[in-house]
């Protein structure tokens, strides 16, 4: 192995790189904009849900129930309604995600001891939000509920009467429960895998398909150089977007990072080895680009994106799929972001995840030299 | 004119389809997406992992308990036993939630005291955690429930007993019921599903557009296309229609795959779909015409695909709601026509409302589409001569 020569690739590649302004800024600027759609403007929280109420009832009770509603900061109640047909209205229009219904009855029959019913109306369509909305909705009627039967009690008996089990809940990494915590940690992984799948698999199937790989072959270079070469300029891009990543998200966004910064950029540079050797190796086997792309997509990116467990929780998957992310070193790396921003973690615990890893990076490396080697061949 | 047209349309087939592999990239990522959002895509918290902590042992804290595992909502995969325990099996990721019954449970029951039970959450998916947090407190709020009613018979039997009269003790109570429209499973693949349908028209149509054009210029054919008597805009026609053919056929494969395999419903207009559809073409096409006007080499043409795509389809409330976003962000997204299509396709399949309901998108879809191709099909004839 020329050092010498595995040099000239990089310099050659870096050049390359710097030369074409739009691949620069698409390898700079989509990780920026990327940051900002999941730091800034996306989040899974649910706050503030449109709310419509329709009061039948008018009364101070029904009035307390619906007072209940406007103090807590999970709904927003936009406006009232003279009819349900008119809440149903605005659900079909997707003004309100949820519409409350008190009927005429509501406070007499309170009055009477018996049970009274609030008829809730939830747009289903984002079953996320919707199943969030529900559990707050079905809080906030208990809570009221329960307060009903206290006064009663307090009432009629003549005794305070508490309730006889209380759960106490506590959230541990992330006590806001903002999504932004995890999905920006998480991102880190998405971002190099952009590099790795778009970058490094188009290169080698540009090369193939305008005909400097010939030129190349015709050197004294070997594929190891080569690949090694490559790797080092697309590496250094890598680990631009990894820095500013970082920056972004610890400086800007916020988010938390209670572990080690170290381990950080370590298993970030072995994750990013890997996924730019697995590039290479596409890019190898595929001699357009645009297959070498959609392959790229298909195998790195999408992974990431969906399977790695960056915005969708590995535990909800179905049995078959959660046995596809074992092969995801996305999914691996996830994991340990999410450990090393949120849980402060260390080596100890996410020693599998980092040997995984490392083996991966090995694995994939020694097979893009050897598809090297036998297409030059 | 048409006939060079159709000429052009010929050519872009048969060269779509002559080579195999483009032929599964026409078709494979769409069925492959479409699997991969209705299975691995899913945000419903179906059966969540918790540890339990009982300190207590008590009949109680066993009942509890069976309140926990036959809700169906949940199954205990760990039995930590001291506190060192509990934060291995939350740093470890072994389970999600640990419950924490303390000693005494049982006893302050028993005394008419209020007992707590701990539930400790992973707050790493914090989307996960507001749904078990949800679900933990509503069975420990159905136990309170069940052991005060319990309570108050006893009463009931107690003040029978001491005055020989029956002592009617009824209390108020509050009941919600609750109807989900639209989505009453609350399934996440009824939300991701039709979505998937504007994902794959929008890649097929904008990349692939970019890209025919691209190549041509990168391989130096446009010259020689140049050189016949086709005009600017006969080429355009060429070149948009059989992307834009092909990503009807690609609505229609998806659809097909989403009601027959996912039994997504689809309560809407199917008129509706394919007008809409056809005017988000628009959009699209346009846009991938403005592409390779931009572009001179392929890969810079997927590059800009995708920095148009990402934020567009990001914005468009596919998977993140818009009301959730701050209103600058919402600003921009009305310019979004993904977010239109996205309104539309949701309509169709689960609300089954029609242009009644979403003439303001068909009309967004409308400007918006005209507004690009025209931009686009200007620069575009500047371009070539």
């Amino acid at each position: 192995m020329n050092r010498r020569r595995a040099r000239a690739v990089a310099r050659k590649e870096l050049l390359h790189i710097v030369r074409d302004p739009i691949s620069l800024i698409m390898a700079i600027a989509m990780p920026l904009v990327l940051l900002l759609l999941f730091g800034w403007a996306l989040s899974l929280d649910v706050d503030r849900v449109p709310t419509w109420v329709y009061d039948a009832d008018r009364t101070p009770q029904s009035r307390e129930l619906i007072a209940r509603f406007e103090a807590s900061r999970f709904f927003q109640v936009a406006g009232y309604a003279g009819s349900q047909k008119a809440i149903e209205e605005r659900i079909d229009r997707g003004q309100a995600l949820l519409g409350l219904v008190i009927l005429g009855d509501y406070s007499r029959r309170l009055a009477l001891d018996k049970e009274a019913e609030v008829q809730v109306l939830l747009d289903g369509s984002d079953s996320n939000t919707a199943a969030i909305a529900l559990g707050y909705v079905e809080a906030v009627v208990r809570a009221h509920a329960q307060a009903l039967q206290a006064r009663a009690q307090n009432l009629k008996l003549g005794r305070t009467v508490r309730p006889p089990v209380e759960a106490r809940l506590r959230v541990w990494y992330n006590s806001e429960l903002k999504s932004r915590n995890y999905i920006v940690p998480g991102l880190i992984a998405v971002i190099l895998m952009i590099i790795a799948a778009l970058l490094t698999s188009l290169t080698i199937a540009r090369e193939w398909e305008s005909g400097t790989m010939e030129q190349l072959l015709s050197t004294p270079l070997r594929p190891a150089e080569m690949v090694l070469g490559k790797l080092c300029a697309f590496f250094a891009v890598g680990l631009v977007d990894m820095v500013m990543a970082i920056t972004v998200g610890v400086g800007v966004f916020r988010v938390p990072l209670r572990g080690s910064l170290l381990l950080l950029f370590f298993t970030g540079c072995l994750f990013l080895f890997g996924g730019l050797c697995w590039g290479i190796l596409l890019s190898a086997l595929a001699r357009s680009q645009l297959l070498a792309y959609q392959l790229g997509v298909l195998t790195s990116f999408l992974p990431a994106f969906l399977l790695s467990g960056f915005v969708y929780a590995i535990e909800n998957m179905p049995a078959p799929i959660r046995a596809v992310t074992y092969v995801v070193p996305a999914r691996y790396f996830v994991t340990i972001l999410k450990g090393i921003y949120l849980k402060g973690v260390g080596i100890g615990v996410l020693a599998a995840e980092i040997a995984f890893l490392a083996a991966y990076a090995a694995i994939v490396f020694l097979a893009a030299t050897r598809a090297m080697r036998q297409k030059v061949a | 004119m048409w006939k060079r047209i159709l000429e052009i349309v010929r050519k872009e087939f048969r060269q779509a389809f002559r080579e195999p592999r483009m032929r599964v990239l026409l078709f494979g990522p769409p069925l492959i997406q479409l699997i991969v959002f209705g299975y691995a895509v899913n945000l419903d918290v179906e059966r969540t992992e918790i540890a339990w902590m009982d300190q207590d042992h008590s009949p109680a804290s066993r009942e509890l308990l069976a309140e926990f595992t036959s809700s169906g909502h949940f199954q205990v995969v760990a039995a930590p036993a001291g506190e060192q325990d509990v934060r291995d099996v939350l740093d470890y990721g072994r389970a999600q939630a640990v419950v924490r019954v303390s000693p005494g449970f049982g006893r302050d029951i028993d005394a008419d005291r209020t007992a707590t039970v701990q539930v400790l959450l992973d707050g790493s998916n914090s989307n996960t955690a507001s749904i078990v947090s949800g679900q933990a407190a509503g069975i420990v709020s159905g136990y309170a429930g069940r052991v005060l009613g319990d309570r108050q018979r006893a009463a009931l039997v107690a003040a029978t007993m001491n005055t020989g009269q029956p002592a009617a003790i009824r209390m108020p109570t509050l009941r919600a019921r609750t109807r989900v429209w639209f989505n009453p499973d609350l399934r996440s693949r009824n939300f991701y599903v039709p979505g998937v349908v504007v994902n794959i028209i929008t890649l097929v149509t904008l990349m692939l557009t970019a890209m025919a054009i691209v190549r041509e210029k990168e391989i130096g054919t446009m010259e020689q296309l140049m050189v016949t008597p086709i005009q600017p805009l006969e080429l355009m026609l060429g070149k948009m229609l059989p992307f834009g053919v092909v990503g009807m056929l690609d609505v229609a494969l998806v659809t097909a795959g989403a009601l027959l395999v996912f039994h997504i419903p689809f309560r809407g207009s199917g008129l509706m779909l394919i007008g809409a559809a056809m005017l988000f073409l628009l959009t699209t096409l346009g846009a991938g015409l403005f592409i390779s006007t931009v572009c001179q080499t392929q890969q810079q043409a997927i590059m800009a695909s995708f920095f148009f795509f990402v934020p567009a389809f990001m914005l468009s409330g596919f998977a993140f709601p818009i009301r959730n976003m701050p209103l600058l962000a919402q600003a921009i997204s009305f310019i979004d026509p993904v977010r239109w299509f996205m309104e539309i396709v949701r309509g169709v399949f689960l609300k089954g409302i029609g242009i009644r309901v979403l003439w303001p998108q068909m009309l967004a879809l409308l400007i918006i589409g005209t507004t690009v191709l025209s931009t686009s099909a200007l620069r575009f004839h500047k371009r070539l001569d």
